[in-house]
């Protein structure tokens, strides 16, 4: 699985999801905070439910706390596809 | 004990979004009701809520968001709420809740396992996420939370909220009743129990009624402390004067044959408002069209009213909009204040054929109330559940 996971397609599903939670595309970067983009606990959730599946990487509570930025969260499904 | 005022009323029902448009349709005789059901069809939810506050509410929830943004900028409430935010409470019930949001992550569940599960699921479909959300919303700090109790939780909501502003535990609260289960399991089980009509039709206390149609919608009410709301220079609608609460304790659905518990509960309201059967000029009849309510709570209604129950019109909003669950007690306290602000009875469409012992005056066709001058222009709305439970309110216009 891992050879088919590339950054840019994490990218495209994490900024795919994040819209579907209701956020503004127009502030989509790597560098956006959850926060800006008013992101929460609960969309966090969803997002790891959405990883599961389409990376196979479970993203669960210590995982998720030390993330910030959407890069980190795509960085840190990368790193575990 | 203090007193009780109504400052804001918001309706989405199955005849349009507004309480205003409930009323004057209804009153014109027109029916939301079509091939058997009742949605409600003109609502949209990105109306009034963001994208992001949509997928955080079942329906339920987002109709009573709209309800309460209408009866809220009644009040005048939008911006800046008149009292402490934690003066302020919000009591909504609903008969079951986020049954939509149950079904379809139920089915994700059989289908792609609990991974598949929605982390909202559980948030989306309890009872208490109406009041959760509304005062999120809102900036509500006060008492909050979901009253259940089936077809009657709308009414039994606004009696805890006009009990929570009495007894001085808040200042104000926004308070009424949220459904929506036009969904197959909800379809699936009234029909099993052979409670919604085979014909489609709502025909309240006519011989040929045969059980009710299923609806959705809300009602939400601004209710606050009389003298509060008369410093601040608000517009009273109304006035909650009474508030009446029994159980059948009798059987899960079918009503007390004699109409027992809900003509305790009528008489409790009356009671409770300080007035007299015979002081009633209409009485919005909780009328769900099933063949035993409409004979139990004719019963009830002679049992309370005794020769008076002869001489007011009595009129069931279900005959327009179907029955709305748990929001029906509070959409058809908004209907009420409504009718007595305009002095009018709205009809019971659909009424034609007497059935015998329903022998009261149903109002088949629209009229002006009679109201003499020095009269009071009070009403009753009573509303009943399964589980056996029985709200009425009284209610006034000055």
């Amino acid at each position: 699985m891992s050879t088919t996971v590339t950054s840019e397609r994490v990218e495209q599903v994490v900024y795919k999801a994040l819209e579907s939670f209701g956020a503004d595309p127009a502030e989509f970067s790597r560098e956006a905070t959850f926060e800006q983009l008013d992101v929460d606990s609960l969309d966090l959730a969803e997002l790891s439910q959405i990883a599961e599946e389409e990376f196979g990487v479970p993203l669960k509570g210590e995982d998720v706390k030390g993330i910030r930025t959407v890069g980190d969260a795509i960085d840190l499904i990368v790193s575990r596809a | 004990m203090r007193e009780v005022v109504v400052t804001g009323v918001g309706a989405v029902t199955p005849l349009g979004v507004g309480a205003r448009t409930l009323h004057e349709r209804w009153t014109a005789g027109a029916s939301g009701i079509a091939g058997g059901e009742a949605p409600c069809a003109d609502f949209d939810p990105l109306d009034t809520l963001t994208r992001k506050e949509a997928r955080r509410a079942d329906r339920f929830s987002q109709l009573a968001v709209a309800a309460a943004a209408e009866a809220v900028a009644e009040a005048g409430w939008e911006g800046e709420l008149p009292y402490a935010p934690d003066r302020v409470g919000c009591i909504i019930g609903t008969g079951i809740g986020g049954l939509g949001t149950f079904e379809s992550n139920h089915e994700e569940l059989l289908g792609r396992g609990p991974g598949a599960v929605s982390p909202l699921s559980v948030p989306l479909m309890m009872g208490n996420a109406g009041a959760g959300t509304l005062a999120m919303r809102h900036g509500l700090l006060g008492p909050c939370f979901g009253v259940v109790s089936a077809c009657a939780a709308g009414a039994n909501a606004i009696g805890a909220a006009a009990r929570t502003i009495q007894v001085g535990d808040a200042d104000a609260v926004l308070t009424g009743g949220s459904e929506a289960v036009l969904t197959p399991l909800a379809r699936a089980s009234f029909a099993a129990l052979d409670a919604v009509s085979k014909s489609g039709e709502s025909r309240p206390f006519d011989a040929r009624r045969d059980g009710f149609v299923m609806g959705e919608g809300a009602g939400v009410l601004v209710l606050e402390e009389a003298d509060a709301a008369r410093a601040r220079g608000a517009q009273i609608l109304g006035y909650v004067r009474g508030y009446g609460a029994t159980c059948d304790a009798h059987h899960l659905t079918a009503p007390d044959p004699q109409g027992a518990g809900a003509a305790r509960a009528i008489l409790a309201a009356l009671a409770d408002a300080g007035v007299d059967a015979g002081d009633l000029v209409y009485v919005n009849a909780h009328g769900t069209s099933t063949p035993l309510n409409d004979r139990s709570e004719t019963l009830a209604l002679k049992t309370a009213l005794g020769a008076d129950a002869y001489g007011v019109p009595v009129s069931s909003t279900k005959s327009a909009i179907g029955h709305l669950l748990g929001a029906a007690g509070a959409v058809e306290a908004i209907a009420t204040l409504l009718a007595l602000r305009d002095h009018v009875a709205p009809p019971t469409l659909g009424w034609e054929e007497e059935d015998e012992g329903l022998d009261l005056d149903y109002v088949p066709t629209a009229r002006p109330l009679a109201i003499e001058d020095g009269d009071r222009v009070l009403g009753l709305s009573n509303s009943f559940g399964f589980g056996g439970h029985n709200a009425a309110l009284v209610l006034e216009v000055v």
